[in-house]
């Protein structure tokens, strides 16, 4: 008995050993053929190539793992804005999908499955090489409200110039702990007393007066530097000041939370309709209105469906934008996993540092995702 | 006559305000329309933002005069009913319906009314609209990408067979229904390889293989005469005895001759591609990914604790990295591994890689299967005897397989989305080939044709999959 138990066990391991050990062996007398070493120096070595747009400061003088961050950054900020976009897109789709109104249900339904059945990279190219390109050139873009310039070179935003911005931050930082005390103290007053207060209401205020304060008592100011058109040469313009963002970033975050936002639409309707009508019924019955039957009842159930699949959803966009090499976004596998595995020629070395990044990323929110899982669990008497 | 009461309309002057407002809500379309389709523009006299929004101010108008409850007429209470409840939603539909008809007559402009299709070169295209000449002319190309023009007929004859083949099950009589699951996961699965190495690559004929062929034939055709008794040892034995005897003892000289005949050129992977491509990949990454998946699902439930927290490894591995990497690791890394004289054709590590890559999902999916059966099932398996192999084969997997029917579907039509992925390798598949084509000097400017043309073909593909595989969840459904 016991050695039916060890027996497969030992076989796997054996396996897995005899598997790890020849790529091992090859690998070793490949590099040793190819006059390589192993390791993880060359990282500090100059990295001596450039990068298109970078969040941090970077040119060729710096190093391979400056390059490194400059890539990372650039995923996080396509994917932030991806995620931002695809779940305000998605819980609009999702409760279209559940309105009653015939004409609007059709819409998101058609959106629906329109976007999510094309693959992402046809979308990421469609919206690169032809929507994109479809734009005015820099001299003769016109203004949208005045001040923002979209142009076949990109997105021309004014940018905030601050004063004494920490102040303007902390105050921020401070409205946000005392609405979370608020909160607790609403809880408990309504768990004692059963009395509700508007939270919303206060939240809101102290997220106005909090920073006001900040710039009437603290002395933080900002002025707005709208891009100005400037000529290059005969025939090329840009726009100075503000900030540019470049297509490829537009057109990735476009496709990605277009995408994406159909498969959060449908984890919104699953997590609406997966609310039996009965709560509804028993809400009402006990003299619920029907914003309270949606506040106090419907939503804190859906949002037990809704979240975990949602977050997932997140995590297969952060994943996705990893296509942006097909368009030349400077994200983390072009930058590392392209350019700088080009130039070093360390194949093992920069492939597993840049998938262990993504893994980590991943085993990180699902860690996360895992205790929130717990702690919102029905618990059952 | 009623009073009439402007703000509420109700049943008592039912025809006033049903006229009225049917009048004033085609007023508005009427007005959109014209606007839309002949740009001509009835309330050009008033002051823009005005005449912008006044057939929006008719419209919601005219819909809230026919919005009667209980009117007693069929059509107006369904419309009621579904478009226009209150004021918010009347709104939504009129803006909805709006957007159609203003973006109706530049879609079918672009598609249809200005678009070229005749011609063979970029001056045919003439119109404003798209130029459909691209597609004609690329269209091979699309389809089977760099393969040789006089060769194509290999891939549509390999497509067609195996089409033919694969629709086997819907044919089959009631006997033959429990040999189906074998036929598909391995009899179908050998067939196509064959077919994809042997016509569509045109690998030589080993010869070999010709000796194993008249082996076979030759032993089929006498086991007609055999006792059944005895027909098991003798398709081990025969045809082996047989094929050892032709091979090194009649016919050398002579077979070596017909078994080196080079039937059809060879065709290397690199040049295949277009839409065959994306079928040949999806395809074997769909046979070979779900066995894997499924024995690591069974491993992830073990009770081996080894075997246990190696599948939890592989799952979680793949699953955490996103696709591209891996293909990365397949094309750069992978050969690194390998001896340096032993080369594994691009096409199969893709293969590989995606397989490996998907079957992580598809664990995880047959998993949520697994976890969903009661407890009951497994006892009661094992208290009528069954060990774990027996159990799993004939009372779990067929049950936990039904329940998860839509998330494999899921997974499968991920792996088809996600195949266009392999142009990191080098291989154009058809978003590959259209990227190639929009670069050529003799046709540039026309991305916007092919990637409508290839979203057109996707959505078709996939939007087929997802209905077929709710289909297959209706028909497999079991009250429980």
């Amino acid at each position: 008995m016991n050695f039916k138990k060890i027996l497969p066990q030992f076989l796997t391991i054996l396996a897995v050993i005899l598997v790890f050990g020849f790529f091992t062996y090859n690998a070793q007398v490949n590099m040793e053929n190819r006059g390589i070493t192993f390791g993880y120096g060359f990282l500090s070595q100059e990295s001596s190539f450039d990068v298109q747009f970078s969040l941090i400061e970077y040119d060729g003088s710096h190093s391979y793992f400056r390059a490194y961050l400059v890539g990372l950054l650039n995923t996080i900020l396509v994917s932030v804005i991806g995620i931002i976009f695809a779940t305000v897109i998605g819980v609009v789709v999702g409760i279209a999908r559940l309105s009653k109104n015939y004409l609007i249900e059709r819409t998101a339904a058609v959106y629906v499955e329109f976007f999510r059945n094309i693959p992402l990279l046809l979308q990421i190219f469609f919206w690169y090489f032809a929507a994109l390109r479809a734009l005015p050139l820099p001299q003769k873009a016109e203004p949208i409200f005045g001040v923002f310039f979209l142009t076949i070179k990109g997105l021309f935003v004014p940018a905030f110039i601050w004063n004494n911005l920490d102040i303007f931050i902390y105050s921020i930082i401070a409205a946000i702990i005392s609405i979370i005390f608020v909160r607790i103290y609403a809880r408990k007053k309504q768990e004692s007393e059963g009395k509700q207060t508007p939270v919303l209401y206060i939240s809101i205020g102290l997220l106005l007066i909090l920073p006001l304060l900040s710039f009437i008592i603290g002395g933080s100011s900002f002025s707005i530097e709208i891009p100005v058109i400037k000529q290059l040469s005969n025939t090329s313009f840009t726009y100075e000041g503000g900030i540019g963002l470049p297509p490829e970033l537009i057109a990735l975050a476009l496709a990605l939370s277009l995408y994406t936002a159909t498969f959060i639409a449908e984890c919104v309707r699953a997590g609406v309709q997966g609310i039996g009508k009965g709560q509804k019924e028993a809400a009402a019955s006990i003299g619920l209105t029907p914003n309270q039957v949606l506040k106090l009842v419907v939503m804190p159930q859906a949002l037990r469906i809704i979240i975990p699949p949602t977050t997932n959803q997140y995590l297969n966009l952060t994943k996705n934008s990893s296509l942006a090499a097909a368009i030349a976004y400077p994200d983390l596998v072009l930058v590392f996993a392209g350019t700088a595995l080009m130039q070093t020629g360390r194949a093992i070395e920069i492939v597993s540092i840049t998938m262990l990044t993504y893994l980590s990323l991943s085993i990180t929110i699902s860690i996360f995702m895992n205790w929130y899982n717990k702690k919102i669990a029905i618990k059952e008497k | 006559m009623n009073k009439i009461n402007i703000l509420t309309p109700d049943k008592n002057n039912l025809q006033t305000y049903l006229y009225t407002g049917i009048f004033l809500f085609f007023l508005s379309v009427f007005d959109v329309s014209l606007n839309s389709f002949f740009n001509i523009n009835l309330t050009s006299f008033l002051p823009g933002s005005i005449s912008f929004f006044l057939p929006l101010v008719f419209g919601l108008i005219g819909l809230h005069l026919i919005r009667i409850e209980y009117s007693g007429i069929k059509n107006l209470d369904l419309i009621n009913k579904n478009i226009n409840t209150n004021a918010f939603n009347a709104f939504l539909s009129l803006i909805i319906i709006f957007v159609v008809i203003k973006s109706l007559p530049p879609l079918l402009s672009w598609f249809f009314l200005d678009a070229n299709i005749s011609g063979d070169s970029k001056d045919a295209c003439t119109g404003s609209g798209a130029c459909w000449t691209y597609i004609k002319i690329w269209f091979n190309r699309f389809m089977y990408g760099m393969y040789p023009n006089d060769e194509q007929w290999r891939i549509n004859l390999s497509f067609i067979s195996l089409g033919f083949l694969g629709s086997v099950g819907f044919f089959a009589t009631e006997k033959f229904k429990k040999y189906l699951t074998l036929y598909y996961v391995v009899i179908y699965p050998i067939i196509a390889l064959l077919f994809i190495y042997f016509f569509i690559s045109g690998g030589p004929i080993f010869f070999d293989f010709s000796y194993g062929i008249i082996a076979l034939v030759v032993s089929i055709i006498l086991g007609f005469f055999i006792p059944s008794k005895f027909k098991m040892y003798y398709f081990i034995i025969v045809p082996i005895t047989i094929y050892i005897l032709l091979k090194y003892v009649f016919f050398y000289e002579e077979l070596i001759e017909l078994g080196k005949l080079e039937a059809l050129e060879w065709v290397e992977t690199g040049a295949w591609g277009g839409l065959s491509l994306t079928f040949i990949v999806s395809f074997f990454c769909l046979i070979f990914c779900f066995p894997i998946g499924l024995f690591l699902s069974l491993g992830r439930r073990s009770d081996f604790p080894i075997i246990k927290y190696i599948s939890i490894g592989m799952i979680e591995f793949w699953r955490g990295v996103p696709l591209i990497t891996v293909l990365f690791m397949s094309s750069v890394m992978f050969p690194m591994f390998l001896p340096e004289d032993l080369f594994i054709d691009k096409l199969v590590r893709v293969i590989i890689a995606i397989s490996l890559f998907e079957a992580a999902y598809v664990a995880e999916v047959i998993r949520g299967g697994l976890q969903a059966l009661p407890r009951g099932q497994y006892d009661a398996a094992k208290s009528l005897g069954m060990g774990y192999w027996k159990m799993h084969i004939f009372v779990i997997l067929p049950q936990a397989l039904k329940l998860v029917i839509p998330g494999i579907a899921n997974t499968f039509l991920a792996l088809v989305k996600d195949t266009p992925l392999i142009f990191v390798v080098g291989l154009l598949e058809i978003v590959g080939m259209l990227n190639l084509a929009k670069t050529n000097p003799d046709w540039l400017g026309f991305a916007m044709e092919g990637y409508v043309f290839a979203s057109v073909l996707f959505f078709i593909i996939c939007y087929t999959m997802s209905k077929y595989s709710y289909n297959l969840e209706q028909k497999y459904k079991t009250e429980r």
